[in-house]
């Protein structure tokens, strides 16, 4: 598990090939890398950005696609109204600019690899990034491994790669999906008008064919404290939960 | 390599010799965590310092709360880029629990352990002297769970990763030995006015 990390990150220049909009506040961009790395679904890379003057402000941001052969990774990233960094990349970055970043980083939060123990999700808002990293690794590579995911998010136009999830929910075996919206009601029968609570997690892990095996939790601070606690009523050990928080 | 069209959010005002280079300042104090927080209540709750494997001695909350009481003032940066100036802290200084077990420089380096299995390593000269202790009040309060309590250790001039949350026990190694983090990737000193993040910076 440490392998993967065990070379060191070198800082390297990219150029942003592609922005996509994915909801209002959330955009994807493609960013194609001078020298490729191996890095483990669920990972992260940190950005920097430098002002004229030599100013740096640095932030970490999770990896939203497969790892594949590809040299091109994708970052999604929420514009939070008065930050630093999210609102450049909103407002001021274009394709065809060049962003230095260094990865893979983060030994905690990484798919568990082969083993066919059901793996819970649950995510909120831009912190279903690292959980949909997996989600469409567990799909490129066909490893029998049953997933459910669990994601809040404010409204149905927020829910980021929602078309995907939904397209894989009906076309990958042993995928669940369970969307909770908070501040509007939902309409599929499936899905959760509410913030998070333990019968929201027991709901979506019994989606599960069996008990699963680890639960990986990404949100703010208060969301993955609810989650967590869900997750040891469910039975699970903390050893076996895992947690990235974006901060605030 | 100046980012087209990047200028920052640069006050001008910040006093720019507390900012290590890479970090930012914050108002809030950020949670970062691999897991769950525990809940360990303070009756349940032991420290215990070791010599490699031997416990030399142990104290419950009363007992190590009659400990001499230290108060630092300090400013804290976290590998993640978030700085935090003038953060005030109570606790027992790790000088003063050596003392109450009539040690002194046992080996010169250490692991902190904690109650969710983390663990990190410090060498005992950037733990001695004053320069850390078990911290127990945070800003004049029992210190928050979410920010380690009921005792964290703090390590204020080092990335604050090493400031082990949950913390129950110090160990003293003779060899410099990985911790958590820097089994994963983390740099074994993680000094941040050298920005060492990860295991080659
Ligand atoms: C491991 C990891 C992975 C992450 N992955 C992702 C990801 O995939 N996608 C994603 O979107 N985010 C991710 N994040 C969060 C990301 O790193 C940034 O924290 C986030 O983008 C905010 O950065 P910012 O510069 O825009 O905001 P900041 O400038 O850092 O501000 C954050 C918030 O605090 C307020 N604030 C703080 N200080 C001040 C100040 N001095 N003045 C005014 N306001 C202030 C701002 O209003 C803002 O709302 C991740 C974080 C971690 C640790």
């Amino acid at each position: 598990m440490t392998e993967a990390i065990a070379a060191t990150a070198r800082w390297q220049s990219c150029a942003i090939v592609e922005i996509a909009t994915r909801t209002p506040a959330i955009k994807s961009f493609f960013l194609r890398l001078s020298e490729t790395f191996d890095y483990t679904a669920g990972q992260h890379v940190d950005v920097r950005l430098t002002a004229p003057n030599g100013y740096v402000a640095m932030r970490s941001y999770s990896i939203a696609s497969a790892p594949s052969d590809s040299k091109v990774i994708e970052l999604a990233i929420e514009r939070l109204p008065d930050g630093e960094v999210s609102p450049f990349f909103h407002d001021v970055a274009r394709v065809g600019d060049t962003i230095e970043l260094r990865g893979p980083l983060g030994g905690h939060f990484l798919w568990p690899g082969p083993s066919n123990k059901p793996v819970l999700l649950i995510g909120a808002g831009s912190g279903v990034v690292p959980l949909m990293a997996m989600i469409r690794y567990r799909k490129a590579s066909g490893e029998p491994v049953p997933v459910a995911l669990s994601l809040s998010s404010q409204t149905w136009g927020d829910v980021l790669f929602r078309d995907e999830l939904l397209e894989l929910e009906s076309s990958l075996p042993d995928f669940a999906l369970a969307l909770a919206l908070t501040r509007e009601p939902a309409t599929r029968r499936t899905d959760f008008s509410r913030r998070i609570d333990a019968g929201m997690v027991a709901d979506v892990a019994a989606r599960l064919p069996g008990s699963p095996g680890c639960a990986f939790v990404c949100g703010s601070n208060a969301f993955v404290d609810i989650a967590v606690d869900a997750a040891l009523a469910l039975g699970l050990e903390a050893g076996a939960i895992k947690t990235e928080r974006y901060g605030a | 390599m100046v980012t087209r069209g990047f200028t920052g959010r640069q006050s001008g005002s910040e006093p720019s010799d507390r900012i290590p280079p890479g970090q930012h300042l914050v108002d809030n104090f950020p949670v970062l965590t691999a897991g769950p927080t525990p809940r360990i209540e303070p009756v349940d709750w032991t420290f215990t310092l070791k010599v490699g494997p031997r416990p030399v001695k142990a104290w419950n909350w009363s007992e190590f709360n009659a400990l001499p009481r230290t108060k630092m003032t300090r400013d804290i940066h976290c590998v993640t880029s978030w700085s935090k100036l003038n953060t005030a802290w109570e606790g027992v200084a790790v000088d003063d629990i050596l003392a109450d077990a009539g040690l002194s420089a046992p080996t010169p380096f250490a692991l902190a352990h904690c109650y969710d299995g983390y663990s990190t390593n410090v060498p005992l000269a950037d733990l001695a002297t004053g320069k850390a202790m078990v911290a127990l009040k945070y800003e004049g309060q029992p210190l928050p769970r979410d920010h380690g309590g009921p005792a964290r250790l703090l390590v204020p001039h080092l990335y604050f990763w090493k400031s082990a949350k949950w913390v129950n026990g110090l160990q003293f190694t003779e060899r410099d030995e990985a911790g958590f983090w820097e089994l994963r990737g983390y740099h074994m000193y993680g000094d941040p006015w050298n920005e060492q993040r990860y295991t080659n910076d």
